[in-house]
């Protein structure tokens, strides 16, 4: 355990002290790499509740990143139109739409998870994509925001005391939110709920058994997963100063997956390590070939078919509850 | 005119249903037999479309085409059992989410690199080209006709296959017991690789029979992959018969949902609303039946597996 603690530290340092070393060198566009690892990282530690502890394959997790998006973007445009939304005005402060993107993103994961969890393995797999779809084509369909083409966000929304303008200060942001949510992951992992969420992904007969409804502990930690998702995914949104029904996509729910697996099913730091290796993959792959994807496509079957238990697996052991 | 609208719309939804049944039925009886879910069955289905629109493009002959789509889906299919696919039958679902998905990245990598970025484009065959006139005054594509009557046809030939013929006997076998039919001496290697093949050849002929229809490009396959994910959880995983009736209500609800949901709208709450929220509902429909198939019967329709 204390190779992966280690581990760990190592990581986020890593992760840290990238945008610093691009600010030296000159190379300001590595900070915005290391911004989207941090936001992919922190969409993937949101996915990995349900997925890594709970056993919960959700294949549609890119519905929240993208409801996150989508509440980034609608507040600031009603913000910057001053266009009242619902009888309240807009704003363009991070903290209150990742309130908002948070709200709006249990209130959405609810009724999905409610029904989802009713099913299991393969079939929870499949019901939690068609939710995706259909939060995908009602994005694509509705034209109030854009539809198709997406919304752009003018300016990227502001945070008290800081010029998020500046790329490192954004990336500031980022990170603190990712080692919070971090830190809440660790303090779920720990509780009497997690030890319970645990235990139903390796048997839920037996928990069912000694008094704990298996159905009420999934869906609690299915609504947190979706809320740390969507925060994401309202950062991503600035990070781009642009969302669009792509963030919705299947394939980006496959894309949160693949970063979880990459790095370590349910390790805490399984996602960061996932998303650093990831990025700097697409980038460093996309710099030598157009056909990166080629390449990618190997490396992740490599993954699966040798490298069992991703980067932290093969970094720092196996986990302690196997 | 509103119910020749009607039945044109009927038509087109079962010849897409019955479209979709070829790639669901591949997809269940992959699943059923080996457990496995295979997200790169809908590159098979672009295989299929781009041998077929080569092959048509060399020779001049649409059916050549067809034949070699099927071959070349079903190599293809076998070649990845073998190499990759067979790797994965003890795993779970997410190693094996995983690896598809790579594997989806490779093929349509390959096929770019083979063929170029840009679409192909696939004739009709002539025998086939132009309409027919039905009762009610509809015109209608005898193409799309052709692919209704091929697709019932696979529809039957699969189902003699699978009720009617030893290898038939030795896949519902599979599905049953896969430990207990090895043990009595059946190759159970040879048999998963003709299953996997099988499947990928269904889906190789659908790709190729939509290809005259559309255009033959990268990615054609995923959005295709989706719904016939759909239609199997629907029809319930590993039934060939829930992925008939799943592939039909799907295909029916989707077309005609696109056509009267707008207008059933617009008498109710006007049509300058209807116009966005009908389209809305329209493309979530299929999503919405399943979400409510599943909420009510969780294993689907038909579950073969309890």
């Amino acid at each position: 355990m204390r190779r992966e603690g280690l581990l760990n530290l190592v990581l986020a340092l890593l992760l840290l002290a990238l945008p610093f070393a691009a600010q030296m060198l000159g190379e300001p566009f590595y900070v915005t790499l290391a911004t989207r690892m941090a936001i992919l990282a922190l969409a993937a530690v949101g996915l990995n509740l349900a997925l890594g502890f709970g056993g919960l394959v959700s294949f549609g997790h890119a519905a929240f990143f993208g409801i996150g998006g989508y509440a980034a973007g609608i507040l600031a445009s009603h913000a910057f139109n001053a266009e009242p939304l619902l009888g309240l005005p807009g704003t363009d402060q991070m903290p209150v739409i990742w309130l908002v993107a948070a709200l709006v993103c249990a209130l959405v994961a609810l009724p999905i998870g409610a029904i989802s969890l009713r099913t299991s393995g393969v079939y929870f797999i499949m019901i939690t994509l068609a939710f995706a779809q259909m939060v995908y084509y009602f994005a694509v369909s509705w034209p109030a925001y854009g539809g198709e083409d997406g919304l752009s966000i003018t300016v990227r929304n502001g945070f008290p005391g800081l010029n998020t303008a500046n790329p490192l200060s954004f990336f500031l942001v980022c990170y603190a939110v990712l080692m919070a949510a971090l830190v809440l992951m660790w303090r779920i992992r720990d509780s009497r709920f997690g030890a319970a969420l645990q235990a139903a992904r390796q048997n839920d007969t037996r928990v069912a058994a000694i008094g704990i409804r298996p159905y009420h502990i999934r869906l609690a930690a299915f609504v947190i997963s979706a809320v740390v998702t969507g925060i994401a995914g309202a950062l991503f949104a600035d990070l781009n100063r642009f969302v669009s029904p792509s963030m919705m996509s299947w394939q980006m729910s496959g894309e949160l997956i693949v970063l979880i697996i990459l790095g370590g099913t349910g390790r805490l730091f399984g996602p960061v390590a996932g998303a650093i290796l990831y990025v700097l993959l697409e980038f460093a792959l996309g710099g030598l070939t157009e056909r990166w994807q080629f390449f990618l496509g190997f490396i992740l079957l490599g993954v699966v078919l040798f490298a069992r238990g991703g980067i932290i697996g093969v970094l720092a052991g196996k986990a302690r509850h196997g | 005119m509103q119910t020749a609208l009607i039945v044109e719309q009927l038509l087109n939804g079962l010849q897409f249903g019955v479209m979709l049944f070829l790639m669901a039925a591949g997809l269940t009886l992959i699943f059923g037999v080996m457990g496995l879910i295979n997200l790169a069955h809908g590159s098979f289905y672009m295989v299929g479309a781009f041998a077929c629109a080569a092959v048509a493009a060399a020779t001049g002959s649409f059916w050549l085409g067809l034949a070699a789509s099927l071959v070349a889906a079903a190599a293809a299919g076998a070649l990845i059992e073998v190499t990759v696919i067979r790797r994965l039958y003890g795993r779970d679902h997410l190693d094996q989410v995983l690896a598809t998905f790579a594997l989806i990245l490779i093929l349509s990598e390959s096929v770019r690199w083979l063929f170029g970025d840009f679409p192909l484009y696939l004739n009709i065959p002539p025998q086939l080209g132009g309409a027919v006139a039905l009762p009610g005054g509809v015109q209608y594509p005898v193409y799309r006709l052709a692919i209704i009557a091929a697709g019932l046809l696979v529809g039957v030939a699969l189902y003699a296959l699978i009720a009617r013929t030893r290898l038939g006997m030795r896949i519902r076998a599979g599905e049953s017991d896969r430990e207990m039919i090895g043990a009595l001496g059946v190759d159970i290697s040879t048999l998963y690789t003709i299953v996997f093949a099988l499947g990928a050849a269904l889906a190789g002929l659908a790709g190729a029979m939509v290809g005259a229809l559309q255009s033959v490009q990268v990615g054609m396959g995923e959005p295709v992959l989706i719904l016939a994910f759909v239609v199997i959880v629907i029809g319930g995983i590993g039934s060939i018969k829930g992925a008939f009736v799943g592939a039909l209500l799907v295909g029916v609800t989707d077309t005609l949902g696109r056509i009267l949901l707008p207008q059933l709208l617009a008498a109710a709450i006007g049509p300058a609303q209807a116009a966005g929220i009908g389209a809305a509902l329209a493309s979530m429909s299929i999503y919405i039946v399943m979400a409510l198939i599943l909420a009510f019967r969780p294993k689907g329709l038909y579950s073969a597996q309890g």
